[in-house]
């Protein structure tokens, strides 16, 4: 069945949206991931406006995140004191996001770097993420017990504050940092940053896997709704015909990819992950090593 | 608005010295709705000539369609290799170019048109896009509008309909023009020629407005007028479906 999309004058298939929200939805209820690094380069290809999918995805996310959310507040897994120090950062750094993104804008190559941004960061994160589990898996293997690191120089920082839920007594630094950061990303890269957060959580603040997962859907659920604002509010791209199909697809997928998580064990979560970040990296990447088949782009007027 | 139009068109057609064949023109419609199961259409052009006197045989009479969309400008990008991998270098800005464009004619486009007369009332594809401001240092700026062009011919927005016109007795023709999905609102003008050895006799020019209507105008005018109010209802909508989907596991859960 086709449907046409109001703000972004295409006609696309209801079905596939469904499809495509659902299963972005699995995996954002099994790893705490928005899924936006995903869904918005396949809405790209599918043909949608680059600037109505950035802005549509930040919609659905709210919506996927808190289906996901709610389910983990009921099993006592999110940080809610983790959660709102993240959070302040984020706004922040949302705000300073756009900022950057305007100036990149300005200078006509916001494409180049939104997607270098990408390959850079999915690159990394990835490849470490894929390292650091394949070691914990070989560990719990040998039946060693795995070790979190009790102290390191983030210890040594002030203004420290107990977050009970995660079991920490750190400073408010890293993870107004973290924040801030992830906000930053998500403003240019069109992205809720959980796939950033959640290893940040798990290596830089040492945060238990368990918790890591729902206290950042929680930032997520603020982050991508003050987005979405300024985006309909400044750039009037914002899909509603679009984002309810992808969302209804998305929140049954989250409700079933966050009951599919609770029978994998967190290293095998971390080695999926580590490998879909790395697919979606090399997609991206060898689209600008290759040789594009159409050299030439139709841009709106004075836009990107 | 549109009455008005037709009125003026019929004034000045009366107040012309009386030509020796002229276009009466019909349309399957002259309204596209936009609806929210809008999948393309295919509009119908169908009209006689009007004439006073005996057939002419030689030339043959030929008859040239043309639907364009809302024109305005675009900015065209190149990529080139630079540093390994491949980015946006040079920029031209394309000055008006037609969202949409479709030319039908009664036999090969070369036989029915001149040159000339191409040139004058600027039916061909090319000629419907005019770029003028391209900056010296780019090398070759033809390739952008020819990459117009290509891209959006494509994208079967830009369509070359050669002998897609049924034109019978010299008097009666018909053809149908096939829009694409991914319309632009706004007036589609539409020019009808009548051409004989290459050189236009009598035209005439047409409007078909595409529309949104329903759900989608309502929300398409609310993003704009009231863009908060929307940016708040998209939010709303987003919180329910996620609690509703999270309930309504719950309770699968527990019963």
């Amino acid at each position: 069945m086709q449907i046409y999309l109001p703000i972004a004058e295409v006609s696309v298939n209801a079905f596939l949206l469904l499809g495509m929200g659902g299963l972005v939805g699995i995996l954002s209820g099994m790893f705490g991931v928005g899924g936006g690094f995903l869904m918005t380069p396949i809405l790209f290809f599918i043909g949608i406006p680059p600037a109505v999918a950035v802005a549509t995805e930040a919609n659905q996310i709210v919506a996927s995140s808190f289906s996901g959310v709610l389910a983990h507040v009921r099993r006592r897994n999110v940080d809610f004191k983790m959660g709102t120090v993240l959070l302040v950062g984020g706004l922040f750094g949302a705000a300073l996001g756009v900022v950057v993104f305007n100036y990149l804008k300005s200078q006509g190559q916001v494409d180049l770097l939104v997607k270098l941004c990408y390959v850079v960061f999915l690159g990394v994160i990835g490849s470490l993420m894929f390292v650091e589990s394949l070691n914990a898996l070989r560990k719990s293997r040998n039946n060693v017990p795995p070790t979190r690191k009790k102290h390191n120089w983030i210890h040594g920082l002030p203004f420290k504050m107990r977050f009970r839920v995660s079991g920490l007594y750190i400073s408010v630094i890293p993870p107004m940092v973290v924040g801030v950061f992830v906000g930053i990303l998500s403003a240019i890269m069109g992205v809720g940053g959980g796939f950033i957060m959640v290893p940040a959580m798990i290596y830089l603040l040492g945060m238990p896997t368990k918790v890591v997962v729902g206290t950042s859907l929680f930032q997520i659920i603020f982050v991508t709704a003050f987005t979405t604002l300024l985006h309909a509010t400044t750039n009037f791209t914002v899909d509603i015909a679009l984002a309810v199909l992808l969302l209804v697809g998305g929140v049954i997928g989250a409700q079933i990819g966050t009951r599919l998580g609770t029978y994998l064990k967190a290293e095998q979560l971390r080695i999926l992950l580590a490998l879909l970040v790395i697919a979606v990296c090399a997609k991206l990447g060898l689209d600008l090593l290759l040789q594009p088949t159409e050299l030439f782009s139709l841009g709106a007027s004075g836009g990107h | 608005m549109l009455l008005r139009s037709l009125i003026l068109l019929l004034l000045t057609l009366v107040t012309l010295p009386a030509r020796a064949e002229q276009v009466v023109l019909g349309l399957s419609q002259d309204k596209v709705a936009i609806t929210a199961t809008f999948n393309g259409k295919e509009i119908l052009l169908f009209g006689a000539v009007k004439r006073e006197e005996a057939i002419q045989e030689t030339p043959p009479l030929q008859v040239v369609i043309a639907v364009s969309g809302p024109t305005g400008p675009i900015t065209v990008r190149r990529k080139e290799r630079r540093f390994g991998i491949w980015v946006n270098t040079d920029a031209v800005e394309v000055d008006t170019a037609p969202s949409f464009y479709a030319v039908a004619t009664s036999a090969p486009f070369s036989e029915v048109l001149s040159n000339v007369e191409d040139q004058r009332h600027k039916i061909s594809i090319p000629l419907a896009i005019r770029s003028v401001g391209a900056p010296m240092d780019v090398a070759n700026p033809q390739d952008f509008t020819e990459a117009v062009i290509r891209i959006r011919q494509n994208e079967g927005l830009y369509q070359k309909l050669d002998g897609a016109v049924r034109f019978d007795e010299q008097t009666l023709f018909r053809t149908t023009i096939q829009m694409p999905a991914n319309l632009t609102e706004g007036n589609y003008p539409t020019r009808i020629f009548l051409t004989r050895g290459g050189n236009v006799v009598s035209q005439f020019e047409t409007v078909i407005n595409v529309n949104k209507v329903g759900l989608e105008r309502w929300l398409y005018d609310l993003s704009r007028e009231n863009p908060l109010w929307y940016g708040l209802m998209s939010l709303a909508i987003a919180i329910a479906a996620g609690w509703g989907a999270s309930a309504a596991f719950s309770l699968l859960r527990r019963g």
